[in-house]
C-alpha cells in the first residue's frame, strides 16, 4: 500500500475515474496547467488533455450551470470551486438547480455532478476562504455532502461520489491536505456514501464529528484515556444524508454524546444530528448532549482563529461535563 | 444580415499619452497637471513600488499575512486614484490597497488588514471606501449602489470600483455595469487587465478582443487605456469622473497592465503559467521608468529626489510596522462584540465562555 497525503489521494481518485470513464470531466478556475491552487489536479491536464481537464472563466455561477448542462449531455462533471467561501456565487446552481434535477423531472433526469471544494480553518486565509458552510448545503434535499477525514477515505469516497448518479458536494479540509500521510491502496476502491465510520471504539462517551475535528476528537480521546475515560469516535464522513444507525448503536453503548464541529453552533450539522438522537434514543441518554463548536460569529479574522477554532482541550472539557453530569 | 462584432471591436483602440521612451505621443489629450502634480504622481509610484518590495519581504519573514503584489500596476492604480476627490468612494479589490493608502488609509492599518486584524478594516471616517473585496465581482454591483446613492443625495462625487480581467467574467460585473447604466449613476468601473487571473490568460477568459467593449452591451462608455502610462490613466479617469458628475453616466475603463510578482504571496508560482520572455517584454513598459524619463526631460526629477522618496517610504514602513506590532491583539471576544449592534442572549453567553478561554 502507498503512503499518501490527502491531496495525493484526491488526485489519485480523479485520475482513476478519468481513466475509467470518458464521460468524466474535470474543470474549474486554474485547474488546468496550474494544477489547481492546491495542486489537487496536478498533472491531470497533461495526462488527459484539455478536452477532459480544463480551466474555466472566473465565475462560479457559470461553473455550476455549465456542470448541469454537461450532465444533461451525459457527462459526469467534477467541477472545482476554488475555495468554498465562494459557493454563494453558485448557490442557485447547486441548491436551486442541480439538487432538484431528479425531483423536478419526475425522476427522468439526473445531475451526476461532484463538486469539489477546499474549506476549513487554521491555515490563515483571508475572509471567505475558510468558512464551514456545509450546513447550508446539507439543508438542501437532493444533494449529498461528503467530508473525508483521512487519505484512505478521501480516495474511496471521491471515487464513489463521481460514480454516484446524484449530485455530491465533496468538501476537502485545507488543514488536512498535507498535514499527514496515511495508507491508501493503489488500486481502485470505493467507500460508501452515507456511511459513518467508527474511527475509535469506546464505551464511556460517543464523540461525533467530521473533517478536521475527527483528529481533534481522536486526540481528545487519547487525553481522556489517561483519566480512564474510554471515548468512541464516530466520523460521519457524509453529513447529508446522516448515518443515524451507526450513531444510535453507539449511543446505546455509551449513553453519552458530545458533538464536535468546526462550524459555528448556529444551525449546523450538529443541531440536526442531536435532534435525530433525541427522537430515537432519548431513553438511552444519561446526560444532555453537548456541543463543541466555534462561536456564532462570522469566521474569525485570521489573527484570532486559533482561539476561535475548537480544539481537543475544549472537547476534553465537554466530555468531563457529560461524564460528571 | 449584419454582423457587427468586428466593427465594434475595431473602435476600441488603446489610449496612450506617454510612450515607452517617455515621449508625449498624444499632445491633444495631455491632462492639465502642474509640475508639482507631475512630481507628486511620480513620488506616489516610487513610494508604492518600495512599499510593494517591503511588503513582499515582510510577508516572507512572516510579519505580514495576506498580500497581493502590486509592482507593475502603479500607473493604473495611482493614475486613477489621483483623478479622484477625497469625497469620492472607492470599492477596491484585494490588490487595490495602494489606492486606499493614497486616499488616506494609515499604513499601519493596511498592515493590520494584511495580518487579519479587524482594526485594519475600521477605516477613518474621511476615507470613503470599503475594505478590499475578496469575492470577485461583488464590488461591481455595490459600486452601482453607492453611485446611485451619491446621485440621489445630489453629491458631485463618483464611486469607483476595481477588478481584474478575470473579474469581468463574473455575473456581478455585468449586473453592476448594467444597473449603473440603467440609472445613469456616477460610477467608474475600472478593470486592470494584467493578462492573468491567477494562471488563466485573458484569451481563455473570454472571446472578446477587448474588455472595454463589454460596455457596449450595457449601453455605457468604454475605453481601453495603456495601463503603464500614468498620464493616460489619469486623463481617462478624470474624463470619466467629469462626465459622471455631469449626469452623463458610468464608464468602463480597461487598463492594459501587468503584475510582475506572483498572484499573492500564498504559494502562487508564476513560472507555471508565464514565460520569462513575456515578463521581460512587460518590464520594458515599466510605468516608473517611462514617467521618470519624461520628468527628467523636463528637469523635474533626479536620482537624488527618487532616493529621498525611497528613504521616506522605508522610514514610514518601519514606523507603521512598529505601530501595527504594538496595536492590541485581536480577541475572539472583540469579534463576538462586532456581530450585532446589541449583543443577543446567546452571544452574551458565548462572550463569557470566550473570556474564560482567552484568560488562560
Ligand atoms: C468569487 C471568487 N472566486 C474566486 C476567487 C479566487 N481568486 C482570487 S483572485 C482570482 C483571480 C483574479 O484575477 P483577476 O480578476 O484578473 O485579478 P488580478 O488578480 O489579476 O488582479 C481568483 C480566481 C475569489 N477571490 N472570489
Amino acid at each position: 500500500m502507498a503512503q499518501m497525503t490527502m491531496i495525493q489521494a484526491i488526485t489519485d481518485a480523479m485520475r482513476t475515474e478519468l481513466k475509467n470513464d470518458d464521460n468524466v470531466l474535470v474543470f474549474g478556475e486554474d485547474v488546468g496547467q496550474n494544477g489547481g491552487v492546491f495542486r489537487a489536479t496536478e498533472g491531470l491536464q497533461d495526462e488527459f488533455g484539455v478536452d477532459r481537464v480544463f480551466d474555466t472563466p472566473l465565475a462560479e455561477s457559470g461553473i455550476g450551470g455549465l456542470s448541469i448542462g454537461l450532465a444533461l449531455q451525459g457527462y459526469r462533471p467534477v467541477p472545482e470551486i476554488q475555495f468554498f467561501g465562494f459557493v454563494y456565487e453558485a448557490m442557485d446552481s447547486i441548491s436551486g438547480q442541480m439538487a432538484r434535477m431528479r425531483y423536478r423531472s419526475g425522476g427522468s433526469k439526473s445531475a451526476p455532478i461532484t463538486i469539489r471544494s477546499p474549506f476549513g480553518g487554521g491555515v490563515h486565509t483571508p475572509e471567505l476562504h475558510a468558512d464551514s458552510l456545509e450546513g447550508l448545503i446539507a439543508q438542501q434535499p437532493g444533494i449529498k455532502v461528503v467530508i473525508p477525514a483521512t487519505p484512505h477515505d478521501a480516495k474511496g469516497l471521491l471515487i464513489a461520489a463521481i460514480r454516484d448518479n446524484d449530485p455530491v458536494l465533496f468538501l476537502e479540509h485545507m488543514k488536512l491536505y498535507r498535514s499527514f500521510r496515511g495508507e491508501v491502496p493503489e488500486e481502485e476502491y470505493t467507500v460508501d456514501l452515507g456511511k459513518a465510520d467508527v474511527k475509535r471504539e469506546g464505551k464511556d462517551v460517543t464523540l461525533i464529528s467530521y473533517g478536521a475535528m475527527v483528529h481533534a476528537s481522536l486526540k481528545a480521546a487519547e487525553e481522556l484515556e489517561k483519566n480512564d475515560i474510554d471515548a468512541e469516535v464516530i466520523d460521519l464522513r457524509t453529513v447529508s444524508p446522516i448515518d443515524i444507525d451507526t450513531i444510535v448503536e453507539s449511543v446505546k453503548k455509551t449513553n453519552r454524546v458530545v458533538f464536535v464541529q468546526e462550524a459555528q453552533r448556529q444551525a449546523g450539522v450538529a443541531s440536526h444530528v442531536i435532534s435525530e438522537i433525541q427522537e430515537r434514543a432519548i431513553l438511552h441518554l444519561e446526560a444532555p448532549i453537548l456541543r463543541v463548536t466555534a462561536p456564532d460569529t462570522v469566521y474569525a479574522f485570521s489573527q484570532a482563529e486559533e482561539v476561535w477554532l475548537p480544539n481537543h482541550k475544549d472537547i476534553v472539557n465537554k466530555v468531563n461535563e457529560v461524564i460528571n453530569f | 444580415m449584419k454582423h457587427v462584432l468586428e466593427s465594434v471591436e475595431s473602435q476600441f483602440e488603446t489610449f496612450q499619452i506617454l510612450d515607452e521612451n517617455g515621449k508625449i505621443v498624444n499632445k491633444d489629450n495631455m491632462p492639465d497637471l502642474s509640475d508639482d502634480d507631475l512630481k507628486e504622481l511620480m513620488r506616489r509610484m516610487v513610494y508604492t513600488r518600495m512599499l510593494d518590495q517591503r511588503s513582499i519581504a515582510l510577508n516572507r519573514q512572516g510579519r505580514l499575512g495576506f498580500y497581493a503584489p502590486t509592482a507593475g500596476q502603479e500607473a493604473s492604480q495611482l493614475g486613477s486614484q489621483f483623478a479622484l476627490e477625497k469625497e469620492d468612494y472607492i470599492l477596491p479589490g484585494y490588490r487595490d490597497v495602494p489606492q486606499l493608502i493614497w486616499q488616506g488609509l494609515p499604513l499601519y492599518q493596511a498592515f493590520l488588514f494584511s495580518r487579519g486584524h479587524f482594526h485594519g478594516n475600521q477605516f477613518p471616517e474621511d476615507v470613503h471606501a470599503l475594505s478590499p473585496q475578496i469575492i470577485i465581482g461583488a464590488q461591481y454591483t455595490q459600486a452601482a449602489g453607492v453611485a446611485l446613492g451619491l446621485k440621489k443625495r445630489g453629491k458631485k462625487n463618483v464611486a469607483i470600483t476595481y477588478t481584474g480581467d478575470g473579474g469581468t467574467s463574473q455575473g456581478d460585473f455585468y449586473e453592476g455595469i448594467n444597473f449603473a447604466g440603467a440609472y445613469q449613476a456616477p460610477a467608474i468601473f475600472f478593470v486592470q487587465n494584467n493578462y492573468f487571473a491567477i494562471s488563466v490568460p485573458v484569451e481563455e477568459q473570454t472571446a472578446a478582443k477587448t474588455l472595454a467593449q463589454k460596455s457596449v452591451a450595457a449601453g455605457i462608455e468604454g475605453i481601453q487605456v495603456d495601463g503603464m502610462d500614468v498620464l493616460a490613466v489619469y486623463a481617462v479617469t478624470k474624463d470619466a469622473r467629469e462626465r459622471a458628475i455631469k449626469g452623463e453616466g458610468p464608464t468602463l475603463i480597461e487598463t492594459l497592465t501587468y503584475r510582475y510578482g506572483p498572484h499573492t504571496m500564498a504559494g502562487d508560482d508564476p513560472t507555471r503559467y508565464r514565460t520569462d520572455d513575456l515578463d521581460n517584454e512587460w518590464e520594458k513598459k515599466d510605468p516608473l521608468v517611462r514617467f521618470r524619463k519624461y520628468l527628467e526631460g523636463k528637469k523635474l526629477w533626479s536620482e537624488e529626489e527618487e532616493n529621498k522618496v525611497i528613504e521616506e517610504a522605508k522610514d514610514d514602513i518601519k514606523k507603521a510596522i512598529k505601530k501595527a506590532d504594538e496595536y492590541p491583539k485581536q480577541k475572539v471576544t472583540d469579534l463576538i462584540g462586532n456581530m450585532y449592534e446589541e449583543l443577543p442572549n446567546h452571544l452574551q453567553e458565548q462572550m463569557e465562555e470566550y473570556k474564560e478561554k482567552e484568560s488562560k
